[in-house]
């Protein structure tokens, strides 16, 4: 955690700055995200999506955040 | 019952799901998303593949592909497309289904990026892992009866034979195997990848294939819209020709008119 009182988390690769206390769910909303239309792992393990708004960001977290896109 | 009652009647099952449609199609390399729509409309598929990659953050509000083909008409199939080992492809599987709450998957294991051949050891052992874990995954491969077999013991939902390398529209490239894998199987066969045109698609079908998967034949077309109903004619030609049951073939000609009462 840096002085501001911020943490820095990895989104799709991508360093972030979030508020500390934010949920999982909160975190992908601030990102412009629906949280029902995308499927999150942080630090490599499935966040269910029932489970979204109980699971609190912290610092250093890995997230990836995936939908569905066209493929064969 | 009558023929024309059978053929309404004929439709194919995949772990518990029944379908009329034998075609499925892929959701890649369309030029737009109404186009891909329209393409998927025209064909008929009860069944669209679907890639799963990472939404883009820095524009999160680009159009999506669920905002122009409704997963709740046709049913999404995700795929593993660039997944080169089993680990990577069990994963994507997962997030998968935590995004749209399937368990029927389609499991692709590529071996080289060059020919984008199945490397059949991986997808063995990912489809192991994908069943225990509640998965039904439909399974792309090379067109080995042994290997199909094996992924049939495995628990393999489907068998997905290449009728030539992914995306090459090559058309069927040995139809001896195809046919021995549709003979052997206890789960529906359907080619997947190679199909180029109109006569590709009929003839996986002629060879007892219950469907075909394909993407590039329809999305690079010059008229996708257009080669999508072609598509759609020819899978259903070739199934009714195959339970039509077709002529022996002769080696030499065999009049059609009567040769009695020849003036």
């Amino acid at each position: 955690m840096s002085l501001d009182g911020n943490l820095g988390i990895r989104v799709n690769g991508e360093h972030r700055r979030v508020p500390t206390g934010l949920s999982v769910a909160q975190m992908v909303n601030s990102l412009g995200l629906d949280p029902l239309r995308v499927a999150v792992e942080r630090n490599l393990e499935i966040v269910p999506r029932s489970s979204l708004s109980e699971v609190c960001v912290e610092d250093g977290d890995d997230y990836e955040i995936v939908h569905f896109v066209g493929g064969g | 019952m009558t023929a024309q009652q059978d053929i309404k009647a004929d439709t194919w099952t995949v772990a518990g799901r029944t379908f009329s449609s034998r075609l499925i199609v892929g959701t890649g390399k369309y030029k737009s998303l109404e186009e891909n729509a329209a393409a998927v409309e025209a064909s008929g598929a009860e069944i669209v593949t679907v890639a799963v990659r990472r939404v883009n953050i820095s524009d999160p509000n680009q159009p999506m592909l669920t905002d122009f083909i409704d997963p709740k008409k046709v049913t999404y199939l995700p795929n593993t497309a660039g997944c080169f080992t089993a680990e990577d492809a069990i994963r994507t599987l997962r997030l998968a289904r935590e995004a749209g709450g399937w368990n029927l998957v389609k499991l692709e294991v590529l071996g080289e990026a060059k020919t984008l051949y199945p490397d059949m050891r991986e997808t063995l052992r990912a489809t192991g892992t994908l069943v225990k874990e509640g998965f039904e995954p439909m399974v792309y491969c090379v067109d080995d009866p042994i290997a199909a077999k094996q992924l049939e013991e495995a628990g393999a939902v489907a068998i997905m034979p290449l009728g030539a390398p992914i995306g090459s529209g090559l058309g069927i490239q040995n139809r001896v195997t195809i046919r021995l894998i549709v003979e052997s199987a206890g789960v529906p066969v359907l080619v997947d990848a190679g199909v180029g045109t109109a006569s590709d698609a009929a003839q996986a079908m002629e060879l007892g294939c219950d469907g075909v998967l394909m993407n590039t034949a329809i999305a690079e077309a010059k008229e996708p819209v257009l080669m999508a109903r072609a598509m759609k004619a020819a899978v259903e030609s070739g199934r009714l020709a195959y339970l039509a049951g077709r002529m022996q073939k002769r080696r030499y000609a065999d009049p059609s008119s009567p040769l009695a009462g020849l003036i």
